[in-house]
């Protein structure tokens, strides 16, 4: 997968007018030049991350950018907020592990088909799979994850998804799992939660979002739907 | 210990069950109180627009359920195997708080059909005893269709059950379902408008000969009274259904059928975070005293009762029975023993169906079971199952309940898990896409039971229930059936693309799957002690004045969804204890 050259502007161009950055400046090109030299994304601007530390942001940005890339077809994960939506998670019940039984004893050889067994909370996970994996593409190729280029982040990323790298203490499937799982929560929940921002992604597939009212509808199947979404804090387009 | 003043009755859980047993019995002047373990909700505030329209919330955290934290049950799939914890939300999900499953169920409100009641025996003289296999163990509930069709009517006349009668008084009725047993009335009010990926649905089935009819639903069509009173408004397909609190008082629920009045009798109390732990029995084990419960506090508390109604959700109505060693266990080695046995759930099987961009789905326009359309050729024993070598069956679904995105994304075969193309197929497929689903029945079999773990436990130390389950040859046949009949029906529908998921011979039961929360069994109802644990009217063979609802009784289960079959059973018991049981309390079936 590559890269597009339009990708980088669109994501700057979103993330920096969230921070008011008058639209006219980014036409110049100093941010479009900024953001084609690194390999990785920057880090969004506007929030400061209260579980993950400066490592582990860096590494869940870029991971997250290629879970769901910016390019024309709408928001990549990083534009839309996903980062701090699990970096918010991470301190809420969830992130404790609060909706889990987490009584042992715990086997983690069980079958796959009797679902999740490890120890670890969401917190927990993250923490060490983030390291561990850092860990890795540091031997494996002399950077941290967030350092390498997309098609490279993308490889480590599949074989995470396959189980193919052997990370310490942490199945590397069950990490990779829980990555997409928040990632795809975080891009298409609410925006309260602080993904899915401006409602980007809802409007990108056409879901009314909490419109939730179908009434006159329901009596005219199949036409299109012509109205955008609305969020539960009242935001529309 | 605490000793609280006796009451007439005591009602474990209150939820759909315990409510209408709360209702009847102090409309018969006793003094009842329910003890629920969660806590106090209702529409206003708990379920109010837009909070109530928060997918992450109720769809995907799931803050209507159970926590699992303080309570969950283990799992095997067989019995030389250890079972472990069900540790997150995938394949069912157990209700909480005042209303329970009942807050966050869809409203398929359906009856079963007649021979659904007699299953063991019809079966065994439609096809032969050898056309089941030895471990198999079904049974008849001991109530026939028509003996159950005045509750059947009275639960759906409480809840304003939306539908079209397609056998009224044994004429078959065009439109409705005409493989249904005799009603004797039409449904209270008329169904709900179809959404399009149902209409095309019902095309399709009607071009392949097929009697499509709009799924029964307690989601009211239009404003509604119910016989208490209470008044149900219309529903306007909001696509948060299942899984979510009604804010419309749309969907029927313990809180917009009964609760209205009966909080309001002087005769009854509801007591809330009250963790009944066992059913407490005096010293001949034949008669219960009243119930153990623990408060808000973690105070024991003892609540005497003359009557004790075991209400819970299915699960915990077993458990309870085990701790309480009421009935024996059952023993999945000998076949002995009735707490426990014949534990069934339901096979499901979905294809998606794919149309192009110029094809206006709209999938956010979904009720829970309002607007969709079914087919019931293949459920029950409504066909001859000679040449397929299965009973049992389902009906087929068509249409959507909602298009939620982080659940209800579907994205056409092939498509990466993430990424562009991940991306752009989301894009593309989100507005222009419907299912066809079956909905298929499991049988009961010797080596599929519940007893309690040895090993895992729950907050206050008691031991978790522990589920012992697989699939068998039956139901994959039964599946790959109806599968094939929908991808029929699928492929009449003229999409641009389908995808089928089925569960295949030899794959295992996946707990991290969504199918269903029809787990039923464990307290079987049945015509003799020696296999089951509950006479016909869901009274305790053993312990006179212990009754216990819900799928629990259930001998296996059926192809259809429970709520109405549970709905219908519970009145029919109310009305045994209003008219026999309190003149002369005692065993209501001789054994």
């Amino acid at each position: 997968m590559s890269n597009k050259p339009s990708s980088p502007s669109r994501r700057d161009f979103l993330r920096q007018s969230m921070v008011a950055v008058p639209a006219v400046s980014l036409l110049g090109g100093s941010a479009l030049a900024q953001s084609q030299g690194s390999a990785a994304p920057a880090a969004g601007a506007a929030y400061s991350p209260k579980y993950f530390n400066a490592a582990e942001w860096e590494f869940l940005q870029a991971a997250v950018d290629r879970l769901i890339p910016p390019n024309e077809d709408g928001p990549g994960a990083v534009e839309a907020g996903v980062p701090e939506f699990i970096d918010r998670q991470m301190e809420d019940s969830y992130g404790h592990g609060g909706y889990w039984y987490m009584q042992g004893p715990f086997v983690p050889d069980a079958a796959p088909t009797l679902g999740y067994q490890l120890r670890f909370t969401p917190r927990d996970l993250y923490r060490t799979a983030i390291a561990a994996v850092d860990d890795w593409c540091q031997k494996q190729h002399n950077k941290k994850f967030a350092a390498l280029s997309a098609e490279e982040r993308d490889g480590v990323l599949h074989q995470l998804e396959k189980g193919e790298i052997k990370l310490d203490q942490v199945p590397a499937n069950a990490f990779f799992t829980q990555l997409l799982t928040n990632t795809k929560e975080g891009y298409f929940a609410d925006p309260m939660y602080g993904g899915n921002k401006h409602m980007g992604a809802w409007k990108m597939i056409g879901f009314p979002g909490a419109r939730a009212d179908y009434a006159d509808w329901i009596v005219q199947p199949g036409k299109v739907y012509p109205f955008g979404p609305v969020s539960i804090q009242g935001d529309k387009t | 210990m605490i000793r609280m003043k006796p009451v007439d009755v005591v009602i474990v859980g209150f939820g759909w069950t315990g409510a209408i047993m709360g209702m009847e019995l102090t409309e018969a002047g006793l003094n009842v109180l329910a003890l629920e373990r969660g806590t106090y909700r209702d529409t206003s505030p708990d379920f109010t627009y837009p909070h109530n329209a928060d997918e992450l919330a109720y769809g995907i955290r799931g803050d209507l359920f159970q926590p699992l934290a303080k309570e969950t049950i283990t799992i095997r799939h067989a019995l030389t195997e250890t079972a472990v914890p069900y540790r997150q939300y995938g394949s069912f999900l157990l209700g909480n708080n005042v209303g329970g499953a009942g807050i966050h169920w869809n409203g398929q409100h359906y009856r079963p059909s007649p021979e659904d009641l007699v299953f063991e025996s019809h079966n065994r003289q439609r096809y032969g005893s050898k056309f089941m296999p030895d471990d198999m163990q079904i049974q008849d509930y001991g109530v026939t269709y028509d003996e159950l069709e005045p509750f059947l009517d009275q639960f759906e006349y409480l809840c304003g059950t939306s539908g079209r009668a397609g056998n009224l008084n044994g004429e078959i009725k065009e439109g409705g379902n005409p493989f249904e047993g005799a009603r004797k009335r039409e449904y209270p009010n008329p169904p709900v408008a179809d959404n399009y990926g149902a209409k095309l649905f019902a095309d399709a089935a009607r071009s392949r000969g097929y009697k499509p009819f709009p799924q029964p639903s307690s989601n009211a069509s239009r404003p509604y009274t119910n016989p208490h009173g209470v008044r149900l408004g219309p529903c306007n397909l909001c696509g948060y259904c299942e899984r979510f609190g009604c804010f419309m008082y749309s969907k029927a629920s313990p809180q917009t059928t009964i609760l209205p009045v009966l909080m309001r009798k002087p005769n009854f109390t509801l007591r809330t975070q009250s963790h009944v732990t066992r059913i407490n029995l005096d010293n001949t084990g034949k008669r219960a005293t009243g119930v153990t419960y623990i408060d808000a506090q973690g105070q024991q508390v003892e609540q005497p009762a003359d009557l004790v109604i075991v209400a819970a959700f299915q699960m915990h109505n077993v458990r309870l029975m085990l701790l309480s060693g009421i009935g024996t266990p059952y023993d999945p080695n000998t076949g002995k023993g009735v707490i426990g046995k014949n534990y069934a759930y339901q096979m499901m099987s979905n294809v998606t169906v794919f149309y192009d961009k110029d094809v206006a789905i709209n999938p956010f326009i979904g009720a829970g079971s309002g607007g969709n359309q079914i087919i019931d050729e293949f459920n029950s024993d409504h066909f001859d199952h000679g040449p397929h070598g299965f009973i049992g069956g389902g009906y087929i679904l068509g249409g959507q309940t909602g298009g939620r995105p982080i659940q209800q994304l579907l994205l056409p075969p092939g498509t990466p898990g993430w990424g562009e193309k991940w991306k752009r197929a989301a894009k593309d497929s989100y507005l222009h896409t419907t299912g066809v689903q079956s909905h298929g029945s499991v049988m009961a079999y010797r080596d599929r039971y519940l007893d309690l773990d040895p090993t895992y436990k729950d907050s206050f130390g008691l031991p978790l229930l522990r589920l012992t389950f697989d699939w068998h040859d039956n139901e994959y046949k039964m599946t790959r059936f109806l599968t094939d009949r929908a991808q029929e029906i699928a492929d009449a529908m003229k999409p641009r693309q389908t995808s089928q998921t089925i569960r295949k011979a030899g794959d295992h039961y996946d707990v991290r799957q969504y199918q269903t929360t029809h787990t039923t069994g464990g307290v079987i109802q049945g015509a003799s002690p020696e296999t089951s644990a509950l006479n016909r009217f869901q009274q305790s063979w053993n312990v006179h004045n212990v009754f216990v609802t819900g799928a629990s009784a259930f001998p296996q289960n059926l192809g259809y969804n429970p709520t109405g079959l549970i709905g219908g059973l519970t009145y029919m018991s109310t009305k045994a204890i209003r008219e026999t049981y309190l003149k002369n309390p005692g065993p209501l079936v001789q054994a």
